[in-house]
Parts: C-alpha cells; sequence; structure tokens
C-alpha cells in the first residue's frame, strides 16, 4: 500500500527545465507492505486471500483526502506482487482506492454573499464608455461548502441593454506547489457548467446550481508544501461578445 | 357376384311383372289422420327460459379503484400549494415573488403514506382512462406541424475509441471525461439542406445507435448520444418543426431513460429475486445505488445547460433507487432550471417534458407562463421570427401542443378551486389567446362549459394580431359538445359566437369553426336556429366552390345534424338542409351522406311514413345512391345500398291507399332498376300488397279490387324476368304463382307455374352462393318438391290436357342433364308418387280458398284416376330402372338407400292390400339388405312401425307384412 502526494512545477511558474525535471520531490504519506502469502504452492482453482492493513501514516503525516488536480495528486494504491519461480515472470497488479477524511468537526458557519454586477463595479475594463449598461444581481447561499452538497445561489439580470448569451458557473482550482526555490500559484478550470442560454427574462431569478465533481475536488487543503483551494467564477457572455466574470473563493469540506 | 347377379335376374323378372300392374294409391281421410296423429296439447309455461331467447351475459364491471384515495390527498396539497401564488397575484407583487413561489418544493413529500409508496411504483396507474395519454398526442403533433424548409443537423462520428485497459479508475475515467469533451469540441460534422424526411431519417438513425451502443455495453457512447440528440432541442431555426422535432426527440430520450432504469434495476436483482415493483430506497444494493448516483454525477457535469436539463428528466425516474423522496426533491430544481432557457418556445417545450417524465401528482406548481408572453413579445424572438418570416399568430400556434400538455396535466381531475384560480390567472394576464385556447382544450368540458359567457367574454377581448381567434371559438365549441352551459345562457352564447364566426373570411377557417358550433345548435335548440346556422355555412361555402376543399366538415355536419334531428318529418322541415346536400358535389362524397342519412333514418324511423315531404326527399336521396352504382361497383357495397334503399321501402306506407302504394312501387321500380334485391323487396312488398287487398276484401274481390290485384300480378309477372339470379326467379315465380292463385287469378297463376317450369331446363350445374360455386342440386331438389306441392291444389287448364303442368314438369326434369352419380332425378320422382297419391284422393289435403282444385273438378272420375296411375306406372317404371342401374359393385349403397325409401313411400302411400304392391314392397325391403348397407337400426325400427300400425284399424294387412320381412343380422 502506497500513499503519496504527487507535486508539479507549472512550466509558466517555474523554468522549463525545472519543470520538466520534476524538481520536486512526491511526498510519501503512506508505505507499507505485508507479506499475504508464505512461499508454496496455491491450490488450482480460484483462491481468495483476505487482507488488511492498517493506515499508519509515515512519522507525523496527514493522511490527506484522494484529490486529481493538475499540478498537485494525492492518490493511494495498492500493488500485489507475486514472485515467482526464476522460470516465470512475475505478476503484479495495481488498483487505486480513495480516501475520503472523516468529517471535520465542528459546525460549519454558513457565508451567504451578495453581489452586484454593474459596468462600475467591473475591474480590470480598458473602455469603461463602450460597455453596454447591464445591472446583474444575485447571491451564493454560502462560500463555505460542504463538498457533498451542491454550491447554490440565484441570480438575476434585472436588465441588459445587450442580450445575454450565456451565463456559467467556472469552478476553479488554485494549487501551489512550495518548495526550496519559492511556490508556484496555479489556477485551472475544472468544470464550466452553463446555467442560462439564450436571452433569459428580465427580474427572473436564475438558479446557481453546481455539483462538486468527485475526485476532482477535495476539502479545501492548507500544509507547508503546498494547497489546494477552489475558487467560482460567474462568467456572464453577452451577445456583442464582452464577457463578464465575477469570482468567488470558496472553502470546502467535508461534514 | 354371382349370387348377386343371379338375384338381379330373377329380380327383374319380378319387377317388369309389376310395373304393368296398376299402382294403388292408399285411399286416406286426411282429417281422421290429422286427428290421430295430433300431439297432446300440453299447457305450455312461459318461464324465464326460453330457447331462442337471446342469451345476455351480465358482465360485472370492474371499476379502476387505483385513484381512490388518492384524489383527495392531490386535493388538499394542490390547495395548500396554490395558496402562494394565488396570494401574490391578489397582492399584484412582481412576477419575480410569483416565480419565487411557484418554485416552492412541492410540500407534500413529508407525508408520505404506505398508499402513495405504492403509486410511486409507476406514474403510468395514477392515471386513469381519462387521461388522453402522450402517445396519442404524439402523431397529431407530427402530422401538424411539417415543413418544407431544409433542416440541419449536428452530428458527431461515434466512432468507438480504442478500449482503454488501464487499470487505475481515475484513468478510466479521465478517458470517459475526454470523450465528452471530444463531443462537445471536435469531431463533429454539421450536415446541412436536410429534408424533413431525411432528417426524420437520421434521428431515428441516432435512436438505433443508442440502442446499439446500449446493448454493446458502450454506456459512454450511448450518453454521448443523448447529449447530442438534446442538444438540438436548443436550435430553433426552422422554427415551424420544432413540435415535431421535440417529439421526436423526446423518443429516444425516453428510449434512454428507459435503458438506464432497467439496467439499475437488473442490478438490483439479488438471488435471482427481481425487485418488488413497489420497492424502497433501502431493499437498493449498494452496487445499484453507486451506480445510479455516478449517472447522476455524470450528468450534473454536462457543460451546456438544455442537455443537461433534458437527459437528467430523462432518468428522473432513477432518483427512487436514491431515496424516496428523490424525485419529489428534484422537480422543483429542475423546474427552476428551466428559467434559464432563453428562448420562450424552448422553455415552454422543456416544461411539458418535464411534466410527462414526472408523476401527475408533482405537477402543481411547477410550472407559470407569467412571463412567457412578455418574453414572445420581446426584440429576440421578433427578430427571430422576422428572420425565418414566420407570423406571429402562427408562431403562437407552436405553443399549443406544449401548453395544452402541461394544462392537461396540472387540470388531470383537479379540484374546481385549481380550475378558477387558473382562469383568474390567464384573466390577469391580459387575457392571452394563446393560454386561453389551452384551457379550453386541457380542462374539464363541464368546468368550461359552465363558464362559456365568461370564456366569450375573454375571447372578445383577445388581441387581434395575436392567436388566431376562430381557434379559440373552436376549443370553446368542442367543449360545449361534450358539456352543457347553463340554461339561461345558451341562446346568448350562440348568437355571441355566431356573431364572430359568421364573420371569418377564409373559408377553412369558417368551416373549421361551424362544424364544431352545428353539434351544439343542434343539441340546444329547435330547427329554426339549425336552419339558420345551415344556411350560414351554405353563404360561406358556396363562393369559388369553397365546399370542395371542406367535405370531410360538411360531412360531419351533417352526421352531427342527423344524431340529433332523427325525426325525419322534422329533419326535412329543415329548408336549408336539401339545399346543403347540394353542396357535396363529388360523387363519392356525396353517396357516403346519402348512406348516413339512410342509415339513420332505418335506425330512427319508428313507423311508417307517406309523408310527401319525406318521401320525395329520401326517394332522391336513394337515387344518387342508386346511381353510384356502375360496372366497377363491389358487391359489398351494392348489398349495402340495396339494404338501405329496401329498408326505406318497407318503411313507405299509404294506409288503405293500396293504389297509390302500387304506384309508389312502379316508381321506385322505375327508379332503382340497377339494384337486383331492391327489385325482389319490390315483388314481395307489391305480393303482399295483393294479399293485404285480399284480407281487406275477406277473400271476396270486388271488380275494383280484382283489377287491382291482377295490375298487382302483372307488376310482378313483368319485373321476375329482370332478375338474373336463377333460383331468385324461380322461387319469385312460384311465390306469385301462389299469390295470384290465392287472389283467384287462375289464368295468371298458370302464366307463372308455365314460366317456372320453362325456366327450369335453364338451371346451371353450379351456381355462385356467397362468391363461392356450389352445386345447384340441392336447391333444385328443394324448389321443385315446394313446386309439386304448390300443384296438388292448383286446377288443371279447361283447354289443356290433364295435369297439364304436373307433365310438363316431369318432361323437363326427364330432359334436365343431372349429374352422372347422382340419384336426385329419382327421388323426385319417388316424391311425386307422393303427389299423385294425394290427387287421387276425394278430398285433397289442402286447398286454396275460393278455388276449385282438380278434386272439386273431376269429383273422383275414373278417367282423371286413370290419367294419374298412367303416370304412376311411368315413374315407377322409372324408378326401378334406375334402381337396376345402379347394380354395380360401387353403387350398391346407393341403391339399398334408394330402394328403402322407395319402400317408404309404398308404405305410407300406397294400398297394400294389393298383393303385387305388396310383393313389390316385400323385394324392396329385401334389397335394401340384401349386400349389407341398410343400416340395422333404421330396419329394425321401420319393423317396428309396421307392427305398430297393424295394430290400427283397417291396417291388419301389415301383420302379414311384417311377417314377411326378415331382418338380415349384421353376422
Amino acid at each position: 500500500m502506497e500513499g503519496s502526494v504527487n507535486l508539479q512545477l507549472s512550466a509558466k511558474s517555474v523554468g522549463v527545465f525545472e519543470a520538466f525535471y520534476n524538481s520536486v520531490k512526491p511526498i510519501q504519506i503512506i508505505n507499507s507492505t505485508i507479506e499475504m502469502v508464505k512461499p508454496g504452492k496455491l491450490p488450482s482453482g480460484k483462491t481468495e486471500i483476505p487482507f488488511e492493513f492498517p493506515l499508519h501514516m509515515k512519522g507525523n503525516k496527514v493522511l490527506y483526502e484522494t484529490y486529481h488536480g493538475v499540478f498537485v495528486n494525492i492518490q493511494y494504491t495498492l500493488r500485489c506482487d507475486m514472485r515467482r519461480s526464476l522460470l516465470a515472470k512475475d505478476l503484479t497488479k495495481t488498483c487505486e482506492f480513495i480516501v475520503h477524511s472523516l468529517s471535520q468537526k465542528g459546525k460549519l458557519m454558513p457565508s451567504p454573499v451578495d453581489f452586484t454586477i454593474t459596468p462600475e463595479t467591473l475591474q480590470n475594463v480598458k473602455e469603461r464608455a463602450s460597455l453596454p449598461k447591464f445591472l446583474i444581481r444575485g447571491h451564493l447561499s454560502s462560500t463555505n461548502c460542504i463538498i457533498t452538497q451542491p454550491l447554490t445561489g440565484e441570480l438575476v439580470v434585472e436588465n441588459a441593454e445587450a442580450a445575454v448569451k450565456s451565463i456559467e458557473l467556472q469552478l476553479v482550482r488554485v494549487e501551489t506547489c512550495g518548495c526550496a526555490e519559492g511556490y508556484a500559484r496555479d489556477a485551472t478550470e475544472i468544470q464550466n457548467i452553463q446555467i442560462a442560454d439564450g436571452d433569459v427574462c428580465r427580474g427572473l431569478p436564475i438558479p446557481i446550481y453546481m455539483v462538486f465533481p468527485r475526485l476532482f475536488t477535495c476539502p479545501t487543503l492548507e500544509t507547508t508544501n503546498f494547497k489546494v483551494e477552489f475558487e467560482v467564477n460567474i462568467v456572464v457572455l453577452l451577445h456583442d461578445d464582452h464577457l463578464i466574470t465575477e469570482n468567488f473563493p470558496l472553502k470546502l469540506c467535508r461534514m | 357376384h354371382y349370387v348377386s347377379d343371379m338375384f338381379l335376374c330373377q329380380y327383374a323378372c319380378i319387377l317388369s311383372l309389376y310395373s304393368c300392374f296398376l299402382r294403388h294409391a292408399r285411399s286416406r281421410n286426411y282429417v281422421s289422420e290429422a286427428e290421430m296423429c295430433k300431439l297432446e296439447s300440453v299447457p305450455l309455461d312461459f318461464g324465464d327460459y326460453h330457447p331462442l331467447k337471446p342469451i345476455t351475459v351480465t358482465e360485472s364491471k370492474t371499476k379502476k379503484m387505483n385513484r381512490k384515495g388518492s384524489t383527495s390527498s392531490t386535493s388538499s396539497s394542490s390547495s395548500s400549494s396554490m395558496l402562494d401564488p394565488l396570494s401574490s397575484v391578489l397582492d399584484g407583487t412582481d412576477p419575480l415573488s410569483l416565480f419565487a413561489a411557484a418554485a416552492d418544493p412541492v410540500p407534500t413529500t413529508a407525508t408520505m403514506d404506505s398508499t402513495r409508496k405504492k403509486r410511486d411504483k409507476d406514474d403510468s396507474p395514477a392515471v386513469g382512462s381519462d387521461f388522453e395519454p402522450w402517445s396519442s398526442k404524439r402523431g397529431e403533433i407530427l402530422a401538424r406541424y411539417t415543413t418544407t424548409e431544409k433542416l440541419s443537423i449536428v452530428s458527431g462520428s461515434f466512432s468507438r475509441k480504442a478500449a482503454t485497459t488501464g487499470s487505475a479508475v481515475s484513468e478510466k475515467v479521465r478517458t470517459r471525461l475526454e470523450e465528452l469533451d471530444d463531443l462537445e469540441e471536435g469531431s463533429q460534422k454539421e450536415l446541412l439542406n436536410l429534408t424533413q424526411q431525411d432528417y426524420m431519417n437520421r434521428i431515428e438513425e441516432l435512436n438505433q445507435s443508442l440502442k446499439d451502443a446500449w446493448s454493446s455495453d458502450q454506456k459512454v457512447k450511448a450518453l454521448k448520444i443523448v447529449i447530442q440528440c438534446s442538444k438540438l432541442l436548443s436550435d430553433t431555426t426552422v422554427i415551424q418543426f420544432y413540435p415535431s422535432k421535440f417529439v421526436l426527440i423526446t423518443d429516444i430520450l425516453d428510449t434512454f431513460g428507459k435503458l438506464v432504469y432497467e439496467r439499475i434495476q437488473s442490478m438490483c436483482v439479488d438471488n435471482r429475486v427481481s425487485l418488488p415493483d413497489n420497492f424502497s430506497p433501502e431493499c437498493v444494493n449498494d452496487t445499484a445505488k453507486e451506480t445510479c448516483l455516478n449517472w447522476f454525477f455524470k450528468i450534473a457535469s454536462i457543460r451546456e445547460l438544455i442537455p443537461r436539463f433534458y437527459v437528467e428528466a430523462a432518468i428522473l425516474k432513477c432518483n427512487k433507487f436514491l431515496s424516496k423522496t428523490g424525485i419529489s426533491e428534484c422537480l422543483p430544481r429542475l423546474t427552476s432550471m428551466i428559467r434559464g432557457i432563453g428562448d420562450p418556445l424552448v422553455a415552454v417545450y422543456a416544461r411539458a417534458y418535464l411534466c410527462r417524465v414526472a408523476p401527475i401528482k408533482y405537477l402543481f406548481t411547477t410550472t407559470c407562463f407569467c412571463l412567457l408572453f412578455q418574453q414572445i413579445h420581446g426584440d429576440t424572438v421578433q427578430n427571430q421570427l422576422v428572420v425565418q418570416c414566420v407570423e406571429i399568430p402562427l408562431y403562437l400556434t407552436l405553443y399549443s401542443p406544449a401548453i395544452d400538455w402541461i394544462l392537461q396535466c396540472i387540470a388531470y381531475r383537479a379540484p374546481e378551486i385549481l380550475l378558477t384560480e387558473m382562469m383568474e390567472r390567464c384573466k390577469k394576464l391580459g387575457n392571452n389567446a394563446l393560454l386561453l385556447n389551452s384551457v379550453m382544450s386541457a380542462f374539464r368540458a363541464e368546468f368550461i362549459a359552465a363558464r362559456s359567457m365568461d370564456f366569450i367574454g375573454m375571447i372578445k377581448e383577445c388581441d387581434e394580431s395575436g392567436f388566431p381567434k376562430h381557434l379559440l371559438f373552436r376549443s370553446l365549441g368542442l367543449n360545449l359538445a361534450l358539456a352543457d352551459p347553463p340554461e339561461n345562457d345558451r341562446l346568448q352564447i350562440l348568437n355571441e359566437a355566431w356573431k364572430v364566426i359568421t364573420k371569418l373570411k377564409n373559408p377553412q377557417d369558417y368551416i373549421n369553426c361551424a362544424e364544431v358550433w352545428v353539434e351544439y345548435t343542434c343539441r340546444h335548440f329547435t330547427k329554426r336556429e339549425v336552419n339558420t346556422v345551415l344556411a350560414d355555412v351554405i353563404k360561406h361555402m358556396t363562393p369559388d366552390r369553397a365546399f370542395e376543399d371542406a367535405y370531410p366538415q360538411l360531412q360531419s355536419i351533417i352526421q352531427k345534424v342527423i344524431t340529433y334531428i332523427y325525426d325525419f318529418s322534422l329533419l326535412f322541415s329543415v329548408e336549408k338542409f336539401l339545399p346543403f346536400l347540394d353542396m357535396f358535389q363529388k360523387e363519392s362524397v356525396r353517396v357516403e351522406v346519402c348512406k348516413c342519412i339512410m342509415e339513420s333514418f332505418i335506425k330512427h324511423q319508428q313507423e311508417s311514413t307517406k309523408d310527401p315531404v319525406i318521401l320525395n326527399a329520401l326517394l332522391h336521396i336513394c337515387k344518387t345512391m342508386h346511381d353510384s352504382v356502375n360496372a366497377l361497383t363491389l358487391e359489398d357495397e351494392k348489398r349495402m345500398l340495396a339494404t338501405l334503399i329496401n329498408g326505406f321501402i318497407k318503411m313507405v306506407s299509404f294506409g288503405r291507399d293500396f293504389e297509390q302504394q302500387l304506384s309508389f312501387y312502379v316508381e321506385a321500380r322505375s327508379m332503382f332498376c340497377n339494384l337486383e334485391p331492391v327489385l325482389v323487396q319490390l315483388i314481395h312488398s307489391v305480393n303482399q300488397l295483393a294479399m293485404e287487398t285480399r284480407k281487406v276484401m275477406k277473400g271476396n274481390h270486388s271488380r275494383k279490387t280484382a283489377a287491382f290485384v291482377r295490375a298487382c300480378v302483372a307488376f310482378c309477372f313483368i319485373t321476375i324476368p329482370s332478375l338474373s339470379s336463377i333460383f331468385t326467379r324461380l322461387n319469385l315465380y312460384l311465390h306469385s304463382g301462389q299469390v295470384a292463385l290465392a287472389n283467384q287469378c287462375l289464368s295468371q297463376a298458370d302464366a307463372f307455374f308455365k314460366a317456372a317450369v320453362s325456366l327450369v331446363p335453364e338451371v346451371p350445374k353450379m351456381i355462385s352462393v356467397d362468391g363461392k360455386m356450389r352445386p345447384s342440386d340441392a336447391f333444385l331438389l328443394e324448389f321443385l318438391c315446394n313446386f309439386f306441392s304448390t300443384l296438388l291444389v292448383v286446377p288443371d287448364h279447361p283447354e289443356q290436357g290433364v295435369l297439364f303442368l304436373v307433365r310438363g314438369l316431369l318432361n323437363v326434369i326427364q330432359d334436365y342433364t343431372w349429374e352422372d352419380n347422382s340419384d336426385d332425378k329419382i327421388r323426385i320422382y319417388t316424391n311425386v308418387l307422393h303427389l299423385l297419391s294425394a290427387m287421387t284422393q276425394e278430398a285433397y289435403i289442402y286447398h286454396v280458398d275460393k278455388v276449385d282444385s282438380n278434386d272439386t273438378l273431376y269429383g273422383g272420375d275414373s278417367k282423371f284416376l286413370t290419367e294419374i296411375n298412367k303416370l304412376c306406372e311411368t315413374v315407377i317404371a322409372q324408378i326401378l330402372d334406375h334402381l337396376k342401374t345402379l347394380g354395380k359393385e360401387e353403387t350398391l349403397k346407393r341403391q339399398s338407400q334408394l330402394a328403402l325409401y322407395f319402400f317408404n313411400t309404398i308404405l305410407a302411400h300406397g294400398d297394400l292390400r294389393n298383393n303385387k304392391l305388396n310383393q313389390l314392397s316385400v323385394n324392396l325391403w329385401n334389397l335394401a339388405q340384401k349386400h349389407g348397407f341398410a343400416d340395422t337400426k333404421t330396419m329394425v325400427k321401420t319393423l317396428e312401425y309396421i307392427k305398430r300400425r297393424s295394430n290400427q284399424p283397417e291396417m291388419s294387412h301389415f301383420t302379414d307384412l311384417a311377417l314377411r320381412l326378415p331382418l338380415q343380422s349384421r353376422t
């Protein structure tokens, strides 16, 4: 049984070479081996061999939840090797297993967020004058999210001069890898969910609803070496190809 | 062989000897015989049982009780959930809160009792037979919403990638997700310029490949296909086709939903015990649950809104595997998800789909149209319509199937209060015609009918430019045809409605509306109103021959009128009825309509009539039907028309005015000469008329009635030859001859009989019966026996020889070419012997009143008797000759039968005190038994009969006879 955190530096943050050479060493969380069967002969036919492993962490390491990301991967595997006599090849089989941590103690404090998006609230705009007028209001039920529960909220296009083309929710992972040379922080998209298609009715609340995908999300994680955080972007695409984005950091936990 | 030959020689000698002797007919006293043979009269008890009484099967109707108890829960839950939107409307709050109210989760789920769980099993048992299912709407929509424009379809290439053998779960998941991405981005091609048929074929292909993919365990590919299909629903180019597209694609989605459901269900099979129908989530094992959950996760990550909505809705039912309240928790979310769909048409159809997949009980407030209309008139839609050159009224009708369906689901068995409330909401929305129309087609007819005046008011207020008004009136009319509005409003409703209908310019619109309203008019009003309506229809449909395009509707109007006005004197007093019929100028339609009218006449007319109006009109109608007959008309059709015309002829009666009745028949004959069954009916009717006359005159014709009766007879005599079926002619000749005889028209009767005699040689060997060729001998035999019995009472013509007709008929029989291997001729001869023996009696067994038969005419004259005896001789000689020719091995059985038959004849009619005849009968008895073909039982019975007869007075010679008849034992 083996469990490890694989960190990779993106080519953007560190040089191509470092990235290529994978300068950050994988952090082993767990590693143990047991002998299941003593040397000998297996009877013909199907043989089932029961086994069990205690999950003893290495040193004072923490058992993180399974997570598949781009620059951070937390993976647990079982490998079974069967050594055979000289003439036959050894047999190997590997299998991933998923680790979910126990519910975190304490009560989750809901943290609702209301938001209003107008041309004025936007940052990062070159020519504010050329923007069509719009007013989008809404709220997220909570930015502290339970990973098994969907992200919910509502969004109302109160008015918009230009027709709305699409409104989407973009789930983003922010992975930070720290090492001796410094750290690299990268945000990449996990999934993109369209919640409105076409020119929606003005003044009609559109539900915000997104299920967190399994494997690709885990409770927000902060360690000394690396961090895994999540954010959601609300993206409004107007018919004249204006793209309006509002970003909300999330905190995921398992309850 | 030798023995039989010997016997034959000897036997032939005896026979030839006897044949020159006179045959002695037994003299009979018919009255005393009848007395003796009469059965003891037993008083009859007419109890319940009668063998001819039709059997009535009383079927105990098993009423479907599956909705029992649920209605109440429905009503309670609905009223509670409806409370919010109602108050919000009344408060005048903005539509936003209205929608929020609508989105409230249905608060019924917490109180799920065990009966409810049962109904969870399937949504279909929850609806009764009065719920019009989607499948019946499907075809209608496909037929109605078509296009000639070119369509396009986006399709991926569903080539299966090399199977991933990677062991790690993550890898598998990754590849799957990649495949999904593939579908969304690359590997697609757009097929342009498809015709509607191509498009439908393509979708059918997709449906097939979905099934193939599923059965070959390519679940990801199946999901891809489904996603791709549902994506087509976001495309509203060629908008006229959208409703049909919806139908086609949701078929695929339904297939998919079913496949997933069945797969998960099959995973729950534990120890070969499959899941009970009303399972609870606890019975579902973890693997099945995990698979189910996996589907939902997979679907939740579909990027685009519309496919995500449709695919999740398609597998909505699978929520049952996860939790009891799954479906009811999902529905509000899916409902609110629809708000994200910008195009109002797409959104409405999405709602309709949700109503289709969700169990009806959850559907109280899942829908709201308030903002829909705002959107329809918004810029985006308007622009789109301009681009596609679609006008608003047409565009609005595209909504109908979806809204109809949604309202039907909501209104199904819904309480009155809900309907009232919904109507109020319509009003608040400024009487939107589209919604109004759907309300009228979805709600209960009784509900609509009771508020007809309100509806008319609302229809009137509707915007002219929007939804076509004639459709609204049509929908209202359809309801009024099913249920009655309040008594006081009825006339006003008609007036108001017709005021609008009559102003419709387009004949098609007009007739579609009028067709519906005619029923209402017929149902509640008198002929005056019906007349007015018909006149109006004629006025509208005549210009430019508009009726040519509206035959089905016009036909249905006639149907409705005759369903309600079946008193034909009243019907024909509707002045515009016949002019209305004149609009049917295409012959096939015209004949159809005539048939309907005649059917109704035959069904409803109780008493015979002489009303000149009815007669004239119906004669005209019958003439129309008759004139449609030509060389190509099918036999069935002819038979049907003839039955209808016959039905009419039978219902005509001028009472005591027999002459007029006859002239009617004469007129009818000239009119319906092409339909033989009608002519036959006319002959029978005229014969009946003659007998009726006789009855009225109590058998004593006056000069005037005698002339009239002769006229009747003449009618028959000249009509019969025009028939083609030979047996019909023969029987009618005989029948009419009997009628003539009964009316003392002796020479006319002779003429009939002569005609019959001369017709017999023409009887063919085979005749067609019900389209099959059958040998005619049985019919001929029957006819001839009947004929001979009649001839007993026919007096000889003074100028012709004795028994002129009998001789003539015998000659014809002699010359007729009979089948080689049949004994029919001999059987007839044997029967002639019965006749001849009856003719020698002093008083005949029956007479025709007021006609002297030969017994009175000749008074037992010896010359007459000699003539008869001569005839007997000839006939017996013929019989014996024939018996002789049957002496061959293969015909011995027939010989035996005939001999016994002949023996019985002699026994019954011959005077066996005559020694020679006695000897002949003994010989026949022996002959019958000679070769062992005689039925022992029959022989024993016959012998017993003879012994019994011998006990009767004057029958003592039978004792001797019995002694001379040996019984041959089989051994």
